[in-house]
């Protein structure tokens, strides 16, 4: 047995450039999503919340479909169904695809975070924004949304952190990220500890310091009642 | 009241007309019934106390001045003009509408200057400073000019609902609701409340008041009107009503929180 492939770092230095690259990718990949996915998770709660019927059965049915689909199928959609069948790989490169298959995705998550944030806010609130005035969609905006945001800081960020892990799966969608740079190392290399190890730490590097920030916003941000 | 065939819709505001007219109004919960036949109008400058049991319908008529509850049937007017059903309209009528919440519901994440500031900017689109300048006269006026900078949590039950005092009369509202505004303080803090609202009432701002607190309605109301069980059972002055009930209702009523 030979083991110095446990102390082998070497296809990192002769890879160098592609795993930076790759790093990058999961990077570029993590903060479009998350910036898309929340917009969109709003949107989804402001239908979930409002007043209007066909809204909320939308964003209800919205939820459970993405919720209980797994990320794969859907990345496999994006890449082959809306890349390949409708032809829009033309328009769109891999990352787009990932992108928009991850954000449909982590918009389900993002929205039943928020929604549990606008639980805490109490209904008078909502009562007393009506009550001066404030359309809905303001008293939304103004009011409520702020502060389920405050309020849900710690779940979004265990849901975005989830994401970027997630990121992983976009290899299916043929997007070259960290975890495809890992599987090719392995081809090339062999599927060595080292390989691994590093990889991990890549990801911790993202991660870790993610969460340290999710905990001090979320009570830097909270409100007092 | 009759309607002698004034044409249909908008009255026009004319200063002799009740500012507040209720016509048969109906409300249902489900199967409940909260609201029946109730009729009522409060004229300019007037100050009315609703008082009775709980579970009277009194914060549901007060709600359905505002159309925070919808009603079934009848009419409700304000200045002449029938209650909108939704959208802009009604927002623009809630406007002029002030009303002032048993829990204050002042928004936690803003100051209580800017509690005060949001409604006149961003739906009377009142400019920053000038809305700033008439927020400070109020809070000064309601004695906690010096609160303005803090959030809700940091001040005390009376000074949260003078702030939500504050913010009701920011929108320059025609007619204000009290929703049993002194039910959810300590003792001690229930006077501050009730002085601020006696000065309204004597400065000439049309009220309607769910209250329990007898002093108040004294001093500073020309009409009770008694509900139980979704009925106005007793419309008479003050001092008529707690002197000198008519029905056993209310007589009964007046017994029981007497005795406290
Ligand atoms: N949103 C609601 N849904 C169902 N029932 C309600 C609702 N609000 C009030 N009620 C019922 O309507 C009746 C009148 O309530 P309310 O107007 O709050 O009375 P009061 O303010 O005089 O105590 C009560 O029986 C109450 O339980
Ligand atoms: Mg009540």
């Amino acid at each position: 047995m030979n083991w110095d492939v446990l102390l082998d770092f070497s296809p990192f230095s002769k890879n160098w450039d592609a795993v930076l690259q790759s790093f990058w990718a999961t990077i570029k990949l993590s903060l479009m999503t998350g910036i898309l996915s929340l917009a969109l998770g709003t949107l989804l709660v402001s239908m979930r919340v409002s007043p209007t019927p066909v809204l909320r059965a939308f964003g209800t049915f919205y939820v459970n479909t993405f919720r209980n689909t797994p990320l794969t199928l859907i990345l496999l959609f994006a890449s082959f169904g809306v890349g390949d069948t409708l032809g829009l790989n033309k328009v769109l490169n891999t990352y787009w695809l990932a992108v928009f298959g991850m954000s449909a995705y982590t918009a389900a998550f993002v929205c039943e975070a928020l929604r549990s944030g606008i639980n805490t806010v109490p209904l008078g609130q909502a009562e007393a924004a009506r009550a001066i005035g404030l359309t809905f969609t303001q008293s939304l905006r103004m009011i409520i949304l702020p502060q389920a945001f405050r309020s849900s800081v710690a779940p979004l960020g265990s849901v975005l952190i989830a994401m970027m892990k997630n990121t992983t799966v976009a290899l299916v969608a043929g997007y070259v990220e960290m975890a495809a740079q890992m599987k090719q190392m392995f081809e090339e290399d062999g599927a060595t500890l080292p390989i691994f190890l590093g990889f991990a730490v890549g990801f911790m590097v993202l991660t870790l310091p993610s969460g340290l920030l999710v905990s001090w916003l979320s009570k830097r941000l909270a409100v007092a009642r | 009241m009759v309607d002698i065939g004034k044409g249909a819709g908008d009255a026009g505001s004319s200063d002799d007309l009740p500012l507040v007219v209720l016509e048969s109004v109906n409300k249902h919960f489900g199967e409940l019934h909260v609201l029946k036949d109730i009729d009522l109008s409060v004229n300019r400058g007037e100050v009315v106390v609703i008082i009775g049991p709980s579970g009277g319908g009194k914060s549901t008529l007060c709600r359905s001045i505002n159309r925070l509850e919808p009603i079934d049937g009848g009419t409700i007017r304000i200045d002449g003009k029938k209650l909108p059903e939704e959208g802009r309209d009604l927002a623009r009528l809630r406007a002029d509408v002030g009303m002032v919440f048993q829990s204050f519901n002042l928004f936690a994440h803003k100051t209580i200057l800017e509690n005060v500031t949001l409604g006149p900017m961003k739906v009377r689109k009142v400019g920053k400073a000038e809305a700033e300048k008439h927020a400070m006269e109020l809070l000064e006026r309601v004695g906690i000019g010096t609160q303005a900078g803090k959030y809700p949590a940091q001040l005390s039950g009376g000074q949260q609902q003078r702030a939500a005092i504050a913010r009701a009369l920011a929108m320059r509202p025609k007619v204000m609701l009290f929703d049993e505004p002194t039910s959810a303080l300590d003792p001690e803090m229930v006077k501050e409340v009730l002085d601020v609202m006696t000065d309204l009432a004597q400065e000439g701002m049309t009220m309607i008041v769910v209250t329990h607190e007898m002093g108040f309605a004294r001093r500073a109301a020309q009409k009770v009107v008694f509900m139980a069980d979704g009925q106005i059972v007793e419309e008479s002055t003050p001092d008529e009503f707690f002197t000198n009930a008519r029905t056993d209702r209310a007589k009964d009523f007046l017994s029981k929180i007497l005795t406290h």
